[in-house]
This record gives structure tokens, sequence and C-alpha cells, in this order.
């Protein structure tokens, strides 16, 4: 099996691939305060790394440090195997995309885009060749006369974008790139941005609040918190297979029951669950010793719904009372009280339509929720 | 109150500008309308001197405070680990509390010990008054770098460098053109505040060196003359002039931050 694992779309699984941008140990202090806490990362070339984490987590001063605008305290950067601590912005293969957007107020919007080509002494026939490509790429052609102040925020964050784009550099650092814009600009965008990273092979670090563009578009995602990485992987591993209780929470929702071990059976674990009253019984195949102190984390999509309970010896199967129901179109999100008050939440697929003006389950009915022990994920920090 | 502060403001120099148009030659006596105070003002080669020296000097003293105070504002505000700096800043706008009296005591006391250790300057006139007026003006010019710099989004800046341009070009580019309203403000401003000096000039002076405020000062110790009123008058109006552009300058330079800052922070979002 070993000798025949295709490495091209998971790099990072290769021990021999050379990572293209590598970070040891990266370190910023601001006075005592610590923004990026000796941060370990390797990304890989034509990645698209997304990072993910709360306001004021470090995602920015980290990007400023692979820019180059923000000096390390302790740590290396490399780029291409080259120690790009110590250069200077402008002499590194790294273009970025501002949170703020940075437009030169005094120059128009082709000026702005030009600058960076200008600055590399491209000639000019090609300069205005590729900016006008890169505008109707982000449709702003028609606007190519007027200065910043005369766009709206959506035009502007195209146009940020399309100046750090036109250099095709080999990273390119995008500080919540796509946020302004509208659901049909930003998938257009989205697709845009994975059409380059294919053509070009440019290496994506991306910053987003948006956890729905991360999963779509990222071969990898990061989790900060407090300057630090909680967990680095794939989305499907970020999201089902998260690490601990704050990616857990974080990425997505999940209903968390805190417990201990009771016994193994087979590849089941019992865990004693004091909230609930009870056992639950979770998938896990991994070492633990009996008493240990779990953390139980069910998605709300993971689990069913019905007001009546068909299977009376089954595992895993909860009752309480509907307390809060968010009808969304295709699935309705339940809010539902236990026995002992605590709330829960579920989504649940609409696949019927109301009878009798009536959906699956009502305001104050009593309901029973199942799921299956596989896809209860079983945390221990 | 405040009308009475007005009055007693405005109403002399009203009363200066209609006297600069009496016939008569005893200034309080009304003698009716003339312009030949004028005249004879024009005529005369001393004030010609006096408004030459005096041009020469606020001309040269605009241009180079501007460039010294920009420097420094630019110093203070972009460099901000320099050793010394907080010295420094309290050290530029230093001349703007010191009784000028004591600038201009200084500065000559200066000026002649130089010339007694390294024979420069052998006399006192346009050059040192230049000087001395360079000192004090660019200590404002830095001031309203300074206010401008802050305001600046700085990531406008490092926008530039991370596009290619080396520091030196993102000053050309970027930064310069941003500050251009300021640049300009500190030149009118470091201009009228040159025209209008009469004691630090007075004190770092030699013979034959007048500038107009000297001329103006010297000539009405021997009492009130009307061609002095037609002199003061267009003093007064040069110095309006002055005032109100570096004041609408300023004013332009606000509403344009406020604008950027708005663009910076990519609020008042439209969806399209
Ligand atoms: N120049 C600075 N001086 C002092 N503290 C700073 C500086 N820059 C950032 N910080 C602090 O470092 C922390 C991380 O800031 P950073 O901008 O990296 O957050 P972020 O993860 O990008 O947040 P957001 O999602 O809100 O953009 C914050 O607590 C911030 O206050
Ligand atoms: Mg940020």
């Amino acid at each position: 099996m070993s000798n025949n694992i295709d490495f091209s779309e998971r790099p990072w699984l290769d021990p021999e691939a050379e990572p293209f941008i590598r970070i040891q140990g990266l370190t910023k202090n601001f006075g005592a305060f610590t923004a990026v806490d000796s941060v370990d990362l390797d990304i890989y070339k034509g990645e698209l790394f997304s990072l993910l984490g709360g306001s004021g987590c470090g995602k920015t001063t980290l990007l400023r440090m692979l820019a180059g605008f923000e000096t390390p305290s302790a740590g290396r950067v490399f780029i291409d195997g080259t120690d790009m601590t110590d250069v200077p912005p402008y002499e590194r293969p790294v273009n970025m995309m501002f949170q703020s957007y940075a437009l030169f107020p005094h120059m128009n919007v082709e000026a702005n885009v030009a600058y960076g080509l200008k600055r590399d002494g491209v000639a000019k026939g090609e300069i205005k060749r590729r900016v006008h490509d890169m505008l109707e790429m982000v449709e702003l052609g028609i606007f190519s006369k007027r200065k910043p102040h005369q766009l709206s925020g959506g035009q502007r964050q195209r146009v940020a974008l399309a100046r750090s784009l036109v250099k095709k550099p080999k990273v390119l650092l995008l500080d919540e790139p796509l946020g302004a814009l509208d659901k049909r600009l930003r998938e257009q965008t989205q697709f845009e941005l994975m059409n380059i990273q294919d053509e070009l092979g440019v290496t994506f670090v991306v910053v987003t609040h948006d956890q729905e563009e991360a999963m779509t578009l990222s071969t990898r995602i990061a989790v900060m918190d407090e300057g630090q990485f909680v967990q680095i992987g794939t989305p499907t591993e970020i999201y089902e297979y998260p690490d601990n209780r704050f990616v857990a929470n974080f990425i997505g929702s999940a209903n968390m029951f805190e417990g201990r071990v009771q016994k193994r059976v087979d590849k089941n674990l019992v865990v004693n669950v004091p909230a609930l009253k009870g056992e639950l019984i979770v998938e896990y195949s991994a070492e633990i010793a009996d008493g240990s102190k779990v953390w139980l984390a069910i998605r709300p999509e993971k689990m069913s719904i019905s007001t009546t309970l068909t299977d009376t010896n089954s595992v895993n199967v909860l009752s309480g009372i509907v307390h809060d129901i968010g009808y969304l179109g295709s699935m309705s999100t339940y809010r539902i009280e236990l026995e002992d008050k605590k709330i829960i939440d579920i989504t649940y697929p609409n696949q019927h339509r109301p009878r009798d003006g009536k959906h699956l389950a009502e305001w104050d009915d009593k309901v029973y929720l199942k799921f299956d022990p596989s896809n209860v994920v079983l945390l221990t920090r | 109150m405040l009308c009475f502060g007005f009055t007693f403001l405005y109403v002399p120099m009203v009363l200066l500008i209609v006297y600069s148009f009496n016939y008569s030659k005893i200034v309080p006596v009304w003698g009716g309308w003339s312009t030949r105070w004028y005249t004879v003002l024009f005529e005369s080669e001393e004030v010609w001197a006096a408004i030459t020296l005096s041009l020469k000097i606020a001309l040269m003293n605009a241009t180079f405070a501007t460039m010294l105070g920009a420097l420094a504002g630019l110093a203070l505000v972009r460099f901000k680990s320099f050793r010394g700096r907080t010295l420094f800043g309290g050290m530029i706008s230093a001349p703007l509390v010191m009784p000028e009296v004591i600038t201009g005591l200084s500065l000559l006391l200066l000026f002649i010990t130089l010339g007694q250790l390294i024979g420069w300057p052998t006399n006192r006139g346009i050059t040192t008054i230049t000087i001395a007026h360079i000192t004090f003006s660019m200590a404002y010019v830095a001031v309203i770098i300074q206010s401008r710099l802050t305001g600046l989004d700085q990531s406008l800046e490092e926008a530039a460098e991370d596009l290619g341009a080396k520091p030196f070009r993102v000053l050309i580019d970027i930064t310069l053109p941003l500050l251009a309203p300021g640049l300009l403000a500190g030149w009118l401003l470091a201009f009228t505040l040159s025209i209008d000096d009469l004691v630090i000039a007075s004190f770092v002076s030699g013979p034959g060196a007048n500038t107009l405020p000297m001329l103006i000062y010297s000539r009405v110790r021997l009492g009130l003359r009307p061609d002095i009123n037609a002199m003061a008058t267009i003093i007064i109006i040069v110095v309006a002039i002055g005032v109100c552009l570096a004041g609408w300058l300023m004013m332009r330079q606000e509403r344009q931050r406020q604008r950027d800052m708005q663009l910076a922070s990519g609020d008042n979002i439209k969806q399209d």
C-alpha cells in the first residue's frame, strides 16, 4: 500500500516532499504580549492553505511576518528553500492582499493595478495588456479610470485582489479576500482563485472568517488560537476528527458532553455522562484507560429526530422537549431541552412537506434524538 | 464679550486700511480719499529694498523650512524606534513655545560666537535672518507633517513595498503625494511667519539689512505716518491671503484624511 499512494494531491503526507514555505519556531511579541507563539508550519507548492481563528488570534500578524512587514521576535521563514527572515518585503517573491485593501487613493484603478508591474520594469505594452486582462477578470474593466473612493466596498476589494494577482507571485497572501463580495461574485472569484492556482502553481495562504469558504477552497486548514495552531489538517480532518474541544466548537458547532470512560466493549467505549444520568456509546479504537475524563462532541447534523421511539432497546437515544425551531427551507434546526434542562442543537433535513400544516416536530412536542456510536467524537482535551 | 474682542481685533485694522487712503499728511485728520501714500511708498528705494529683502527671506525660509520640517516629521512618525526620539520630538517643538526674544537673543549669540570662532558669518543680514527664520518655522512645518502622517494609513506604504518598491520609491510614489497638501500648507505658513517676524529679525540682522516689519517699526517710532499705513495695508492683505490659503489647504487635507480613513477601513460596504 505504501508504495502506490499518490502524493500529488496531498504532498504533506509525503515524507520526501520539500515544503515551499517552511516556518520554524516563529514568534512575535508586542511588548509583553505574544501575538504569534512559536509556530511551526510547512506549506507545499500549489496549496491553498487557510488560517482560521477568532479575532485577534494572530492571523494577520503571521501573514505580515511572511510578507516581511513584521520582524519576527524569534524563528525563521524559508520560502522556496531560501531563508527569507531578513529579506525586505520588496525582495520577497510574495504578494499580499491587505485586510484594509490599502489601495493608493491618489491613483486610479488602472494605475493601482499596474504599480507592481512598473516597479518590476515590465514593458509598457505588456503592463497594459496584463492590467487590462486582470481588470476584465474581476469585472472592473469599465471602472479602470476611477479613483478608489469612487468605488463600492466590494469593488475596492476586487481592485486589491487584482493588484496582488497581476504580478503572478509565487506566494500569495490573502487577508480576508472575499469578505465584501456578494454570493455570485464570491463564487466566481473562488473559482478564479482555483484556476490561477492550477495555472500558475501559486501557493496561497488565506486568512478567512468564512468557514464554508475555507472548507470548499482549502487543501488544508490551520485553526489558530492565542497565537498557536491548535490543529492543522484537511477540511475533512478538521471537521470530522477535531483534535480538541476548541476546534470542535470553533469549526461548525457541536453538542458537548463531559463524562468518564466506564469500560470497553469491542471497538466501542461506554462513557458515563453525569449530565444525562446515563451512558453513551462511542466508537473509539485508540488506547484509553478506564476512568479517564473525556468529552463527547456530536455534530447537530449527525443525529436524527423523531416523535416516536421505534426501537426501544437501541443505544444513544435522548429524549426531550422542542424548545425552539428554525426553519431554513431545505432543513430545520431544532433546539431541544433534555430532561435535566441541558439544551442541545440538531439540524435535520425536511424530507417531507408539512402534513396538515405540521412539520416533523412542533414546539413543545416530545421528541427522541438518536445517533450512531461512530458519529460521536471523543476528545481527551 | 466675543463681539467686544472681535471689535478690538478688527476695527484697528479697518481703521488702518481706511487711513491709508487718507489724503491728509497728519494721520488722524481726514482729508479725503487718495492713493498718494501708495505712490510715495513705492517711490521710496528704502521701502523697495525692505520688500525685496523680506520676500527673499520668506521664500528661502519657506522652502528650506518645509524640506527640513518634513524630514523631521517623517523621522518622528515613520522611524518609531530610533534612539532619542522622544527628546528629538520635544526639542523640535520647543521653538513653538519659546519666547521670540529668547530665540532671537540666543541665535544672535550663536552667530557672534561662530563669527569669532570660524570667521563666519562675517556680517549679519539676509543669511543670518534666513537661518534664524528656518530654525523656528521648521518646527511649525514638522508639526503639520506629523499630524498628516499620523493620519495616513501605513498599510499604503507597506502595500507599495510589497509590490516591489524600495523605500525611497515608496517615499516618492506614495508618501509625498499624499503629504502634498500638508507640505503646501506648511510652506505657506512658514512664508507668513517669516514675513511677519519683527523680533527675531531685529536681533540677528545687521546694519543696512532691514526687513519690512523692521522698517515699519523704525519709522513709526517717530510717530504715525500715512505711508506706513499704506504699507501695513499691503502686508495685511498679503498675510490674509496666505493664512486663508493655508487654512483652506489644511481643511481640504483633513477632509481627504477622513475619506482615506473610510477607504482604508473598507467600511460603507455596498453590495453591487
Ligand atoms: N503593532 C501591534 N502592537 C501591539 N499589538 C498588536 C500589534 N499588532 C497586532 N497586535 C495584537 O496582536 C494580536 C493579534 O493581532 P492580529 O492582527 O494578528 O489578529 P487577527 O487574528 O488578524 O484578528 P482579526 O481576525 O480580527 O483580523 C491582537 O491581540 C492585537 O491586538
Ligand atoms: Mg486580521
